[in-house]
């Protein structure tokens, strides 16, 4: 069953076109009736533009396109003039907020191109043979004689293979190649080489018992008197700032940068009457002195926004907010467990020390999370 | 077909160029045609014919975009160091000096400050990949609009839509490259997304850092990927969504003389060949002037890379907004822990599951549309949006879920340049995600048949001229007129819809037809997307409406000065005389 029949003929030259459709059973598609209810009037007659019939018109459009693309050339010259007469370097914000050689290259390459685009296309509109041609389509399948043809070649050239004669051999080939897998999927092992691909390390930072916090840019340790209520200070480990008088051994590369990554705590002091038991005040925290790892329990970023007169912090990068009043308990945004708190003391000099280190893993979480 | 070039610009030559003695270039063509049989290959396709629209363009500024990342990029890695390795800022910029950032910070630092046109190329690549994903996606929105993705184009629409997602990753992992404060955010949050896959996550993790986060190798491994992996998958898909539109020829607006089984248009030499080559000197040009006067990415403002820093406001490229919205969105303590492993919902829920769910949706939707209407026809002509109402509502719905969960990406941003709380907007997004894009489904589809009865209307009454008339009783009418041949037949190009009706359960033999249940599923659905439909008016609804409009002309004959109306609008015709001519007002 086709629709052939109902189909106008639209082709210029009168003949129907080959068209091949597989309605069979969807006989409830409607049959094409482009024709229905108004008839195809045809392609409109061609229209004669100015520059077709107008010498004048003409003329003038080449004197358009060829100034165009003159400017196109002063600007591209100017450009290389911009390049060796601006400087870069500690003139980078003079114009617009940037450097001039920047403002002016762009500028002046941009300007050479665009005169480019314009005058080409400015040349297709006006000077150009402009009427429409009509192309016929094909249909996008094969005649169904090459259809078979084909069928009928791959069938003579899997016969003469013979493979699926023989499963044998057919089974063991694929599985050989299969196998191919194991070699491919074994060699990235070694994308993170020896115990580097230890994931247990996530569940232990540098902290542990008598480390200082010390501050995280200048490493000085804190003395528990400096820390008035309402401040928030952002601290590290003192073992990320090794010294002949700390004794902490060097750290470097990939391991300092994944330690400082895992270290990081923040360190607030609030009215020890606002502590909830879910800090265990009298254990963890120092006057009401508590800290908490800095790092989001969502997906990980470093959160900073502290609100003094709710206690809440705020991660800036999906807004989950943690009361740090509460044992930093997440009353809102989406994720779903407090900040690990690090239990405190101060040493015999006041200083502010750990305990010990976390005692869950700090940071997103992951599968092996509870098993660490 | 030959064209009457009798009356084309003189400067185009009357005659062929066919040159009477081998000059060099025939000469270099014959011997390159001895060798390689181009003339067969290019004797159709020089001249192939190619549909004039302005939607057709959009793909067009996805493809020269591209070409300008390709130019662009290669600049760029001529200095580029993608290492991590650790050193202290010695260049121009006065701000960083003595600041210790890893030497693809320090490279992306002495690209913008220390080599001329630098920063220029820099602006110029992130801004082409800006333009880039946005052409895609309103190229994407265009094909679905009009149909185009209808058989025989559902492959080249899958194709397109995996090209976006590529486009989408070689934009992450080109903006993770300078290593800055912002973007190594973003890295740390890729990382936790990674780690948020069950089972495999952690090891993911690991292997993709070379060890724990930050690692060393991050960098480098996202630069191999941004430059040589991903740039060549582009590329080859790109090559086939190209061949496949050739093969298939471009769909076309119907019109007059325009059906499904010929293409009208301009050929590709030397019309297209010159408006496509003009075009990607301006997609090139625009990039140029952008480069130069917006600042894009400003990674000097943000610093290098630091694991306990992060600045307030901080957002991924645009592009990568929808899939951080919905992250946001989430309620808080959407994880558990089954057998003592953990099970991040909290993110696997936006992040590895509802993108990719999105994406399978969206390559599914030419299937499920041929699935539900049966029809296996080749569709090589364009449909208004107006005139499928249901796929449109649906597309507006999808742009709706997306739009909501974009903004959801921008919630900070939202609450503070418009003073809301976050809170509160979190919440309604929340709420609105889901009820959205109903409302927006059924508003579009109203939309939509509204307009399908106001083109019935104008076919049927005419238009409207805006003259009003007074009868001589005294009553008020305004004047409608009966539209051109022309917009009347194009108004009337397009198929009638079927409702598909499921067969009986059972058959005259008393045996229960196959499939049932699916077809009874396809005719709900094809009722569904359907039965609201307003079909065109038949031949004799269009004849009655047209006498009775004479009818009407008659009885105002009478009158002291007929008024056909053209005199008031621009609708007069010419003076048959006249040569009629374009953009000559």
């Amino acid at each position: 069953m086709s629709n052939d029949d109902n189909r106008p003929v639209n082709g210029p030259d009168g003949t129907p076109e080959p068209y091949s459709d597989e309605t069979g059973a969807q006989s409830h598609v409607p049959a094409r009736t482009p024709a229905d209810p108004i008839a195809d009037p045809g392609l409109p007659p061609h229209l004669w533009r100015p520059t077709d019939v107008d010498p004048k018109a003409e003329k003038r459009a080449e004197r358009q396109i060829a100034a165009m693309f003159i400017a196109a050339m002063i600007s591209a010259v100017l450009f290389v003039v911009a390049y060796f007469s601006f400087e870069v370097g500690d003139n980078w914000d003079t114009f617009l907020g940037m450097g001039s050689s920047t403002v002016a290259l762009g500028v002046t390459l941009g300007t050479s191109l665009l005169l480019i685009g314009t005058g080409i296309i400015h040349l297709a509109r006006k000077l150009m043979a402009d009427a429409e041609m009509v192309e016929m389509r094909h249909p996008a399948a094969s005649p169904p004689e090459d259809r078979e043809a084909t069928i009928a070649a791959l069938n003579a050239g899997l016969d003469e293979a013979g493979i699926g004669r023989r499963p044998l051999v057919r089974n063991t080939m694929i599985g050989a190649v299969g196998v191919l897998g194991l070699p491919a999927v074994v060699l990235l092992r070694d994308l993170a080489p020896g115990d580097s691909l230890d994931i247990s390390k996530l569940a232990h930072t540098l902290w542990k018992p008598e480390m200082r916090l010390v501050r995280d840019v200048i490493g000085t340790p804190i003395l528990a008197s400096d820390v008035e209520v309402g401040d928030l200070i952002n601290a590290a480990p003192e073992a990320m700032f090794p010294s002949e008088e700390n004794g902490y051994p060097e750290l470097e590369g990939a391991e300092e940068q994944a330690e400082k990554a895992k270290g990081a705590i923040i360190i607030v002091r609030m009215d020890p009457d606002e502590l909830t038991a879910a800090t265990q005040p009298d254990k963890w925290t120092v006057d009401g002195i508590i800290c908490y790892s800095k790092i989001c329990t969502h997906v990980g970023c470093p959160i900073s926004l502290y609100e003094r007169t709710t206690h809440h912090v705020l991660c800036p990068c999906h807004q989950s907010t943690f009361d740090l009043a509460d044992g930093a308990k997440v009353v809102f945004g989406p994720a779903a467990r407090p900040l690990p708190q690090l239990p405190i003391k101060v040493d015999e000099e006041g200083y502010l020390v750990a305990q010990s280190d976390f005692t869950e893993p700090i940071g997103a979480s992951f599968w092996e999370r509870e098993k660490l | 077909m030959s064209i009457d070039t009798s009356k084309v610009a003189s400067s185009n030559g009357t005659k062929a160029a066919t040159a009477s003695k081998p000059s060099p270039a025939g000469s270099l063509a014959t011997w390159a045609d001895d060798r390689l049989g181009l003339a067969t290959a290019m004797k159709k396709n020089l001249r192939k014919v190619f549909p004039d629209h302005w939607s057709f363009m959009l793909g067009e500024i996805a493809l020269w975009s591209f070409v300008v990342l390709l130019l662009t990029g290669v600049f760029l890695t001529l200095w580029f160091n993608p290492s991590m390795g650790h050193i202290t800022y010695e260049g121009s910029y006065e701000q960083l000096r003595g600041v210790g950032m890893s030497e693809s910070m320090a490279s992306t630092l002495h690209i913008s400050f220390d080599v001329r046109g630098g920063l220029l190329m820099r602006q110029m690549h992130h801004w082409a990949a800006m333009i880039f994903i946005a052409s895609m996606m309103v190229h994407l929105l265009r094909v679905a609009f009009t149909g185009a993705y209808r058989k025989p184009r559902e492959l080249n629409w899958v194709i397109g839509c995996l090209l976006l997602l590529l486009g989408t990753l070689e934009g992450f992992t080109g903006y993770s490259l300078p290593d800055d404060l912002l973007s190594g955010t973003g890295v740390r949050a890729a990382d936790g997304f990674l780690k948020a896959t069950p089972v495999v996550g952690t090891y993911m993790s690991f292997l993709l850092f070379g060890g724990e986060f930050p690692g060393e190798a991050i960098i480098p491994r996202l630069y191999i990927i941004h430059v040589l992996l991903i740039p060549g998958i582009l590329l080859a898909l790109i090559a086939a969504h190209m061949l496949l539109l050739v093969y298939h020829k471009h769909t076309q607006w119907p019109g007059p003389g325009r059906t499904e089984q010929n293409v009208v248009g301009f050929p590709m030499l030397p019309v297209y060949a010159a408006k496509a080559g003009g075009f990607f000197f301006m997609v090139f040009g625009v990039i140029a002037i952008m480069g130069g006067l917006m600042t894009i990415n400003p990674v000097w403002k943000f610093g290098p890379y630091d694991p306990t820093k992060v600045t307030a406001g901080s957002q991924p490229d645009w592009y990568m907004g929808w899939p951080d919205g919905l992250l946001r969105i989430i309620p808080t303590g959407w994880e558990s822990v089954i057998f003592g492993y953990t099970i991040s919902w909290n993110v696997m829920l936006p992040i590895l599951i509802v993108p990719p769910l999105m994406l399978v949706i969206l390559m599914l939707l030419p299937f499920i549309e041929g699935w539900i209407t049966g029809d296996k026809r080749d569709h090589h002509l364009l449909q208004r949006p107006r005139n499928a109402p249901t796929r449109t509502a649906v597309m507006v719905a999808l742009m709706t879920f997306y739009g909501l969960a974009w903004a959801a990406g921008g919630n900070d941003i939202i609450a503070i340049k418009l003073d809301l709380s976050i809170n509160q907007i979190t919440y309604f997004i929340r709420v609105a995600i889901f009820l959205g894009p109903l409302l927006a489904f059924w508003i579009t589809r109203r939309w939509c048949i509204s307009l399908q009865r106001h083109d019935n209307g104008k076919l049927l009454h005419g238009y409207e001229t805006g003259i009003i008339t007074r009868s001589p009783d005294g009553a008020y009418a305004e004047r409608h007129l009966p539209l051109s041949e022309t917009a009347a037949y194009t108004l009337t190009a397009r198929d009638r819809d079927e409702v598909f009706h499921a067969n009986g359960e059972t058959d005259a033999a008393g045996v229960a037809a196959p499939n049932t249940r699916s077809e009874k599923l396809r005719a709900k659905l094809s009722s569904w997307m359907y039965v609201h439909n307003v079909q065109k008016p038949t031949r004799a609804e269009l004849e009655a409406a047209h006498h009775h409009a004479e009818h009407e002309a008659e009885l105002q004959a009478g009158l002291d000065h007929p008024v056909d109306g053209h005199q008031f609008d621009d609708h007069h015709l010419r003076d048959a005389d006249e040569v009629p001519l374009r953009g000559d007002h």
